[in-house]
């Protein structure tokens, strides 16, 4: 063994299945001078990977961990380490079924055969099955078995083969150095190491690493229980590793995977047992693995009963082995990937599960490499985007204890979390508790979606407000919101928007700064504001922003709830470190109300003075796209004159504790106009979808570029900004994809009922059932889907190939796995409400 | 035939055992719990015997209320009763002990008449004293044999057989009769999720425990040095045959 070096370019700590595989693509994108280290023994160092379960089932709602999946899929047949034996997803409840049909709509979009089943013929692939107890089963023949540990063990030798990694296995982390703001190196009980990049990929232990220097890796080792039950007869007999589709009983939180002559049988019923990183024995002290624990039997009895239940000849299989396992949890259920924000270079590649371990390993190369992904864009997954208050142990463990028992549960795409609520109110807040809000959960913060006191609106706009008939389509909103839409459209409405992130960049090097950030040019007149992209590298979406000029040297970034930890971030990571530059977070300072309809001119015109005058709030004195300071009430506050819901209105920004004086000046002006609030359930889908406006994370990722968005501008500015030279390229080229707005044509199930697609990745197809898929591979589904009241339709966005993408051509969504037929209604980003927006500019 | 089965809940060991701060205790953080490999051969050999000839196994304990848990672990493998005598501290002296099992033994047996066997473990996994049997035994004044490595009863004769350095003893004793059993009698069953299920519907019946404190004290414990590792590597892949060679012929394998 070679002697431990002093310095490397990287050095990865942690040989699980991501830390291996990380290793290897590292080496396959150019990477040299590496060094792989791990506290435990080699090939199993003694974490989550080397006692997993190791079974694949490819579908998912969620897109990116679903093309992470597919990715990993892939990479362990390509190096012959995946065993295909299907798998079966059982129901037992009414509900499941109905689940089923969903995940039949997502296997179609990310193009995974998959079929529904009778008991009977779930019977006759898995002949030791109770049939009698189940209602059906959703069978994917691809899903498989995997080798994680030998899949590992393949990527690091071959980066040490390639001569550009050594590998320390039994070397523990001691400290981690950090010099300026980055990471300098790393302390082991084998000596100190010099590193210009690490990399935290130690599964559970991930938190404690990372906290040696500074950084915050929110997640949790919490306990799945296992046991190995065996011999049985008709397993051994199948004188196979696995001959039987695995089984998971989705009704009871377990599965049942062969493993040669016994049967796995492990749960997520049970209750959700945490342990601190810290709490974790060593190699040293563990009976089996310092990730397989004794198993807490009251807590898995349970789950045994229904075992047997499902498969009588469980019952009478010996115990060989039960555990309780460590795997990682986090407070939203997705890993938690890329730079940390506290240290420049230290990297995080952890929270990962061996079924898209490597395909995360490959996204986070390419992150290293390239500056941003290529595989998906990581938006969920990014260690960024959490907020302080989400970052705590405290907000860790409810979460988690939350969602634990939801890893096999039947979560709608608008379910609401439970725990961790009133974390952070706006001013309005006892405003709108009065009015009745149904409040959702935005990153903390609490929005009104709708309210009760708008239920009498419901009666005046009976004909767009009439109650969904399914409860899946029904659950978390409420007829009201269409109501709201209306009346705001007819009036005037007042909207919540304290949840927005301001960022204030002031200095001489301000503007030159967020050129460089900004696809559109931000070096406008004072009192004037931008709307522009933020790419990555590779000319994909990376943000998506406006920006007001509030004076020479001064510039305010306006960004949403659900971006904020990552905008925060890309801005940091970007700032020049010569002091010309100020860059404030100004989210907890400022409140902002939108006031939006025909009637909004009207009812600020009352109340908005210059110090000591009448100000004019015309769109002559005061257009489109213009910024103001002036006083409300007496109250000094900053006017935008923009809008998201194509209402002639603006955005108003106060300081924090003016919030509700200014709320009750404008409630107080608008009566005359029976001014109402309204919720996002207008703002973020039915004001925005009439509008065909996009929105980060849904329409705008970063495997797409603005021109395929539809957002590229006439001209494209001389100063350089990041992405510039694959924009250019993109502007060149004829897109093979663009997004476009359809229109349900009839959204009558074959049962007879109307249906909503909520917008989770529903599959456009052509009208014979195919999928859609442009030249770069990406699919055609729903990004968002929503009603429009105010012309009477449902409509849903999804990028098209451009043969499809034509206004009247007639294709297919797929919902609930019953197809319906769309039209395309406006290609690229025309709105279909409103189309030359004469409202907003009138 | 009835038989009575003594265990003891003992930490499961890891690699390394770890030792509280006081010294008075195995650290148990992250140990699991069992009863020493010996006691499980017991269980399991009664379980055999009664497989034969019909009867039943009661498993005893005396312990802290958490040994209801290994009690339950030896229902799940055949036992039928089970019996704990709670202490509130982890352990007693082996002789307060045997005396406790002794009287608590001999009031079950007033009530429900003689264990035709009584089985202990050869020596418990934790503090290893090789007493509470023979003490036991002694107590209830029947004969016993320790270091069982084989036990046939026919016609109210426990045949025993063990194992000692001269070759093997063969022991025979009339019933009512105690036995220690040896690891390596039997091949002891894993549980069977059925049998953890029914194990966790026994009654478990208690009986409280009286003993004087016996002569023996736990002053500390102590971790011994570790063995320093004496594995050489002779070396990887082909290369190594020629060092393997040279030390097997060291060796007087190869001549």
């Amino acid at each position: 063994m070679s002697e431990f070096p002093t310095r490397a370019k990287c050095v990865v700590i942690g040989a699980g299945i991501v830390g291996n595989c990380l290793v290897g693509h590292l080496a396959k994108l150019g990477w040299t001078d590496m060094v792989q280290i791990d506290k435990g023994p080699l090939p199993n160092p003694g974490g989550s990977t080397g006692h997993a379960s190791n079974f694949i089932f490819p579908t998912d709602h969620n897109k990116e961990m679903a093309l992470l999946t597919l990715a990993s899929q892939k990479q362990y047949i390509e190096m012959g380490m995946n065993n295909t034996c299907g798998g079966i997803e059982v129901a037992r409840k009414p509900e499941r079924l109905e689940e089923f049909n969903r995940r039949m709509t997502s296997a179609k979009s990310w193009g995974i055969d998959s079929k529904l089943l009778t008991p009977a013929q779930v019977k006759e692939l898995v002949p030791f099955i109770n049939e009698k107890i189940i209602l059906g089963g959703f069978y994917t023949p691809s899903v498989s078995c995997v080798d994680s540990l030998q899949t590992g063990t393949l990527m690091r030798e071959g980066a040490v083969k390639s001569g550009n990694l050594n590998v320390f296995a039994n070397t523990e982390v001691l400290d981690l150095e950090v010099e300026d703001g980055a990471i300098k190196a790393v302390i082991t009980n084998k000596g100190r190491i010099e590193a210009e990049y690490v990399v935290v990929a130690c599964g559970v232990w991930s938190p404690r690493i990372a906290q040696m220097a500074g950084a915050n890796i929110p997640l949790t080792p919490a306990v799945h229980q296992m046991a190995d039950v065996g011999p049985i007869d008709i397993l051994q007999k199948s004188n196979a590793e696995v001959a039987y589709p695995i089984v998971r009983d989705m009704d009871t939180f377990c599965y049942e995977r062969q493993t040669a002559g016994s049967m796995e049988v492990g749960s997520y019923a049970h209750r959700a047992i945490f342990m601190h990183p810290n709490e974790i024995p060593s190699n040293e002290a563990s009976a089996l693995s310092p990730t397989e624990l004794p198993l807490t039997q009251d807590d898995f009895d349970p789950q045994m009963e229904q075992a047997i239940e499902l498969m009588e000849m469980l019952g009478d299989a010996e115990i060989k082995y039960a555990i309780n396992g460590l795997l990682s949890l986090t407070p939203d259920a997705m890993p938690v990937l890329g730079e940390t924000v506290e240290v420049r270079n230290l990297w995080s590649a952890a929270a990962v599960w061996i079924k898209e371990g490597p395909g995360i390993a490959q996204l986070v190369a390419e992150w290293m490499t390239y500056g941003y992904p290529h595989l998906c864009d990581p938006h969920s997954s990014d260690i960024s985007r959490f907020y302080a208050h989400e970052k705590t142990e405290h907000h860790i463990y409810a979460r988690c204890d939350e969602h634990f028992n939801k890893t096999y549960g039947i979560v709608h795409p608008r379910e609401q979390w439970a725990s961790q609520r009133d974390m952070r109110r706006s001013p309005f807040y006892p405003r709108e508790e009065a009015a009745g809000a149904t409040f959702f959960d935005a990153r903390g913060w609490e929005r009104p979606q709708w309210f009760a006191s708008n239920e009498k609106l419901v009666k005046k706009f009976a004909a767009a407000c009439e109650p969904r008939e399914h409860e899946w389509d029904a659950r978390w909103w409420s007829p009201i919101t269409n109501a709201e839409h209306l009346q705001m459209r007819e009036s005037v409405g007042m909207v919540d928007l304290t949840a927005f992130n301001e960022f204030d960049f002031t200095g001489s090097g301000a503007m030159k700064f967020l050129q460089y950030m900004c696809v559109n040019n931000v070096d406008v007149e004072v009192g004037r504001s931008v709307y522009t992209p933020l790419l990555t590298p590779g000319g994909g979406f990376r943000g998506d922003l406006t920006i007001m000029r509030l004076a020479v040297d001064h510039f305010r970034v306006i960004t949403g709830a659900f971006d904020g930890g990552r905008d925060n971030y890309w801005f940091n990571r970007h700032m020049p470190t010569d002091g010309s530059v100020v860059f404030t977070d100004m989210s907890s300072a400022l409140c902002t109300i939108g006031v939006w309809g025909p009637n909004a001119e009207k009812t600020m015109s009352k109340i908005v003075t210059g110090d000591h005058k009448p100000f004019d709030v015309s769109q002559k004195n005061f257009p489109y796209g213009a910024v103001r300071n002036v006083l409300i009430g007496g109250v000094p506050c900053t006017m935008f004159r923009i809008s998201y819901v194509g209402e002639n209105g603006w955005e108003i920004y106060t300081k924090m504790e003016h919030g509700l004086r200014i709320w009750d000046s404008i409630a107080a002006a608008g009566k005359e106009f029976e001014v109402i609030p309204v919720g996002m359930g207008v703002y973020a889908v039915t004001g925005r979808i009439e509008k065909g406006y996009r929105l980060m994370g849904a329409e705008l990722e970063s495997e797409y570029n603005p021109v395929e968005a539809g957002l590229a501008r006439a001209k494209v500015k001389s100063a350089d900004f990041i992405g510039k030279a694959e924009y250019l390229k993109a502007r060149e080229e004829k897109p093979c994809a663009v997004m476009c707005t359809l229109e349900m044509i009839d959204n009558t199930s074959k049962s007879g009922i109307k249906r909503f697609p909520t917008g989770g990745n529903e599959p456009i197809l052509t009208k014979t059932g195919e999928r859609i898929v442009d030249t770069k591979g990406r699919v055609s589904r729903v990004t968002t889907a929503g009603a429009a009241p105010s012309l009477g339709k449902y409509l849903l966005l999804a990028y098209l190939t451009p043969e499809h993408a034509v206004e009247g051509n007639e294709l297919r969504v797929m919902y609930m796995n019953e197809l319906y037929p769309v039209r395309v209604a406006r290609v690229g980003s025309q709105p279909v409400f409103d189309p030359t927006d004469s409202r907003m500019k009138s | 035939m009835k038989i009575l089965v003594c265990v003891k809940r003992v930490p499961a060991p890891g690699a390394r055992i770890n030792i509280t701060a006081d010294g008075q205790q195995v650290d148990t953080a992250f140990l699991g719990f069992t009863v020493s490999p010996h006691e499980e051969c017991a269980v399991e050999q009664a379980v055999q015997l009664v497989e034969k000839h019909g009867g039943e196994v009661t498993v005893l304990t005396l312990g802290p209320a958490e040994a209801q848990e290994q009690l339950r672990t030896a229902v799940s493998t055949g036992a039928v009763k089970a019996v704990l005598v709670p202490i509130d501290v982890d352990d007693w002296d082996p002789q307060r002990t045997a005396q406790a099992i002794a009287t608590v033994i001999s009031g079950l047996e007033l009530a429900n008449g003689k264990y035709d066997l009584i089985l202990f473990g050869n020596e418990s996994a934790d503090s290893c004293g090789y007493q509470v049997g023979i003490r036991t035994a002694l107590k209830l004044d029947r004969p016993i044999v320790n270091g069982a490595k084989g036990l046939e009863v026919e016609n109210g004769v426990a045949t025993v057989r063990r194992e000692s350095d001269a070759g093997v003893e063969i022991y025979k004793l009339k019933t009512p009769a105690c036995v220690g059993v040896k690891e390596g009698i039997n091949l002891p069953r894993y549980p069977t999720m059925k049998g953890r299920l029914a194990s966790k519907k026994v009654e478990i019946t208690q009986s409280t425990p009286l003993g004087d404190v016996g002569g023996l004290k736990l002053i500390t414990l102590r971790r011994p040095p570790e063995r320093a590792s004496n594995t050489k590597i002779l070396g990887t892949g082909p290369e190594a045959a020629s060092a393997v060679v040279d030390l097997l012929e060291e060796l007087g394998v190869f001549k």
